[in-house]
């Protein structure tokens, strides 16, 4: 699951494809100043809380919610129960069937699903603002009666179990996995978040009622709200969407999910003309003191697109990839900082020979003056760019509530880029970058590789 | 948006539904345009939910313009357009803009290529300044352009060779058109971009890049009046070019059947695919082009498709079935069907069953009720396009680049709404004939 990995918000996240925009979401510059949307804290009578950014420009409607907890937490002996949850739950509820629910969305153009990632559940629901009671009444029945008839169930199973084998030979999804297995040995981290043919097969409605009902509750519940609504329409709307819901979940813990990475060399052979390549070590969580240090860090290291050292070294000075990235990767109970490249099956031993130089270079000279001011011109600057549509807000919405970040965070976000001083980016950069952990995963059949690398038949 | 350098192999489908997505209630996004004494057409969307404006160069030059042999030219030209000008050095055009806070692409589709940034209001004559220098100032060298061969290489390698059902796709289309240049891939084929040079380069450069043979389109927080001195400024300034038409020969009317079965050891799971060749909003017969898109719509328009309710859940045949059309070229187009198999299900069972499908479609046509209800769904979601700084800036120059018109944008929705029943049948019929077709086939296992 590349992306998924990689799809946490706000700004940590940097990463949203695997194809080369590390930078995604990020915008504005130090000498112009922005003023965020402005959020309201809205409190349903029930005592539910939705953070809401009013914007009548268009007649849409954007609702993003996350529960704590994600596909990490799955019994052992079914993994990808979230995944199946998440492709369930749109598929029947209450008194309607799938096809008559699916008809419901689709005469009225509404989009509604959910998602899920190692430490999240996620849903979503974007409507025309004149269907939003229609919209907002079908998330609730989804929510609160799914009703996982057999027929769906077969039907959206047999979709999962498609895309687990088609992905048993897709190189990207490989090294992926196989980085992943080797860095969180034994730990839920470590399992794949989509299951596998045999634990899959073995879901059935009692497991997703199961899910249900101990994992989306209005405890673990966060929401963000964006469009043509106002506070007072969203207020008694929040109790008919969330207010069914049980007041509690019961949160599995994960236990201990460091990550190890002693610096190895995992490859498989596949053939591919192109080697596929997922490197990483430990990295921050969010709430670190030093994470826009570190942000920064990796920014100029490997996230800023077209101006990074990786993307220097390894595409414009040597032409060795299309695509070369780092990006940090903070989970609920580990951090790290990943990143990928692909490259043709000779060129594999130049190319990670290069990234690790970069990598080794950061903590001995740490940025110059210009890098570090440059890094910090387009993270400030770009920052506001996100805003330009209801779904980008929705999702900062959420995750700025995940992170704790504080209901100002907006306002107060380009401050803390502007504080990290070069000092600051060498000391993060001896904290985190250690090229003699960084461990690589090969897809492929590359040319040249040290002697001691480690040849892997299969990963789960 | 992808990442840098996208290659818009795909892009027919993308476009088709941003188009799509795009155009629906009376006046879609109201844009205002006017044209410079030197040719180059300006068009402004006003979007004002962030102090922030998109700023993009449409060329009228895309793969499908290239000369024969060249394959891949148009596309590597893009890249190298971040390689300097006389005024500025190497990466400086993205070193300015990322300083500024701005965020960057650029894209090739067969149609045109296209040059994107979007920055603070503030920021625009930047931008402006500096994508006008590099319409005429590039500067190449071969050790500037050399490695970015490689990386062209291993673009193609990570989107096509290393993706089996993406190899197949390309077989498809070269198959499908039989002698139109939309059969040879928008990146290039693998032996040809390896021969390719900075001075290739600069002659595509030269003969397509020019104020008369592009667009500017700009969306976000600003008016046309503000556009317009900057715009004169800037590009007003270059002077026009004589610019070669497009040569891109005449697809003959198809008469075989055609198929293409793509065996790989990579591939995990079988997928089947069904090409027609089709009227585009602007070429063959452009009515049936609005009639195409609802059918589209209809029969594989998501979970409550024909094709899905009868191959997926009625039949128990496939895991996931659809169509994608996209209208918006400037020649011929396709419409494709493709269905993934249930495990176990052989592909000639999925072709038998795609075949009564379509063969139901043809003898009793489609209902009064299945139109509207497709009808509702386009036009909502132009108003949903509008949500977005981009979308409006991309729909209309992908549109005036493939030599449409503002008209043909904001009409959209209505002429959509015009189409009948009768309509979205008698094209079924006219496009859906195995003459048109090619099936593509891929089936897990044999030799690499």
């Amino acid at each position: 699951m590349s992306v998924r990995n990689a799809i946490r918000l706000g700004d940590g996240a940097a990463m949203l494809m695997r194809a080369g925009l590390a930078a995604a979401f990020i915008v504005l510059t130090s000498s112009l100043s922005f003023a965020g949307p402005a959020i309201q804290r809205v409190k349903s009578p029930g005592g539910i809380e939705a953070w809401l950014v009013e914007d009548h420009s268009v007649p849409v409607v954007a609702m993003r919610m996350a529960f704590r907890g994600g596909s990490a937490e799955d019994p052992p002996d079914r993994l990808g129960l979230a995944n199946v949850v998440a492709g369930m739950l749109d598929e029947g509820a209450g008194d309607l069937d799938a096809q008559a629910f699916r008809t419901r969305l689709d005469d009225n153009s509404i989009a509604l699903g959910f998602e899920d990632s190692r430490d999240l559940f996620t849903g979503y629901v974007k409507t025309l603002s004149v269907n939003r009671d229609l919209a907002f009444e079908l998330m609730a029945l989804a929510l609160t009666k799914p009703r996982f008839d057999a027929e769906p169930i077969d039907r959206i199973r047999s979709a999962i179990l498609a895309r687990l084998k088609r992905q048993t030979g897709d190189p990207d999804y490989l090294a992926s996995r196989l980085w992943w297995s080797k860095a969180f040995p034994a730990t839920p981290y470590g399992r794949p978040p989509d299951g596998t043919v045999e634990t899959v097969s073995k879901i059935d409605a009692g497991d997703l009622r199961g899910f249900v009902e101990r994992r989306l509750a209005r405890d673990n519940l966060f929401i963000g709200v964006v469009g043509d609504i106002t506070a007072e329409q969203l207020a008694p709307a929040l109790d008919r969407v969330f207010g069914g819901l049980p007041a509690r979940a019961q949160p599995v813990a994960l236990g201990d999910v460091r990550p190890s990475t002693a610096g190895n060399i995992f490859m498989m052979d596949r053939q591919n003309p192109q080697s596929v390549i997922v490197f990483g070590e430990a990295g921050l969580k969010r709430n670190d003191p030093d994470y826009y240090a570190a942000f920064v860090m990796n920014h100029i290291l490997g996230g800023g697109s077209f101006s990074s050292r990786l993307y220097r070294e390894v595409r414009e000075k040597r032409g060795l990839a299309y695509s070369v990235y780092s990006y940090l990767s903070p989970l609920d109970e580990a951090g790290l900082i990943m990143g990928g490249v692909a490259t043709e099956n000779s060129r594999v031993a130049e190319t990670i020979a290069t990234v690790r130089d970069v990598w080794r270079s950061m903590p001995l000279t740490g940025a110059t003056a210009t890098e570090l001011s440059e890094a910090k011109s387009y993270l400030t600057g770009s920052f506001a760019l996100q805003f330009d549509n209801t779904d980008h807000i929705a999702r900062l919405l959420v995750s700025i509530q995940l992170d704790d970040l504080g209901i100002d965070y907006i306002d107060r976000r380009n401050d803390l880029i502007a504080a990290v001083t070069q000092q600051d980016v060498l000391r993060v950069a001896r904290r985190v970058l250690d090229a003699k952990s960084l461990t690589f995963a090969v897809v492929g059949q590359p040319q040249g590789l040290p002697a001691d690398s480690i040849a892997e038949k299969n990963v789960e | 948006m992808i990442p840098r350098h996208r290659v818009f192999a795909f892009f027919a489908a993308m476009v088709g539904m941003a188009a799509i997505a795009t155009r629906a209630d009376a006046a879609v996004f109201n844009p205002r345009t006017f044209t410079m004494a030197n040719g180059m057409q300006v068009v402004v969307v006003e979007n004002h939910r962030i102090p922030a404006v998109t700023h993009m160069v449409w060329y009228k030059a895309g793969a499908a313009d290239e000369p024969r042999g060249k394959s891949g030219v148009a596309h590597y030209l893009e890249h190298l357009m971040f390689k300097g000008t006389r005024i500025y050095g190497p990466g400086e055009f993205s070193r300015r803009v990322a300083v500024n806070g701005g965020r960057e692409n650029a894209f090739t589709s067969y149609d045109y290529t296209a040059y994107h940034q979007t920055v603070a209001r503030e920021r625009l004559e930047l931008v402006m300044k500096l994508e006008a220098d590099r319409m005429t100032n590039l500067t190449l060298t071969p050790k500037l352009a050399k490695p970015e061969l490689q990386v062209v290489l291993e673009e193609r390698r990570a989107r096509i060779e290393n993706e089996p059902a993406a190899q197949l796709d390309e077989q498809v289309r070269a198959a499908l058109f039989v002698h139109h240049p939309y059969g040879i891939p928008v990146i290039g084929w693998e032996p040809e971009i390896k021969e390719l040079t900075a001075r290739d380069a600069l002659a595509f450069y030269r003969a397509r890049y020019a104020p008369n043979n592009a667009i500017l389109v700009i969306a976000g927080d600003i008016t046309l009046e503000q556009v317009k001195p900057l715009a004169e400024k800037y590009y007003g300034a270059i002077p026009a070019r004589p610019i070669a038409p497009r040569m891109r020969g005449i697809e003959p009317a198809p008469i075989a059947m055609r198929r293409v079965v793509l065996e790989s050891p990579r591939a995990r799971r079988p997928s089947f695919s069904r090409s027609y060749l089709a009227p585009s909003y602007r070429m063959g017969e452009p009515d049936q082009a609005y009639a195409l898109a609802l059918l589209s719509e209809i029969l594989g328009g998501g979970g409550t498709s024909r094709f899905y309710r009868s191959l997926v859940i009625e039949q128990r045949l496939a895991v996931g079935a659809g169509t994608g059309y996209d209208p918006d070229v400037r020649d011929l187009s396709r419409f494709v069907i493709h269905v993934s198999p249930r495990e176990g299900v052989e592909l000639p069972a999925i072709e038998a069953a795609v075949d009564a499908e379509i063969a139901r479609l043809l003898a009793e046509g489609v209902s009064e009720d299945e139109v509207d209800r497709a009808k509702k769904r386009l036009q909502a979601s132009a108003i949903y396009a509008r949500d977005s700084l981009q979308t409006g800036a991309r729909v209309l120059g992908a549109t005036l680049a493939v030599d449409g018109t503002i008209a043909d944008v904001e009409a959209w929705p209505e002429r959509i709404g015009a189409v009948t029943p009768a309509q979205v049948t008698e094209a079924a019929r006219r496009v859906l004939q195995p003459a048109r077709s090619v099936t593509g086939f891929l089936i897990p296992g044999g030799r690499s």
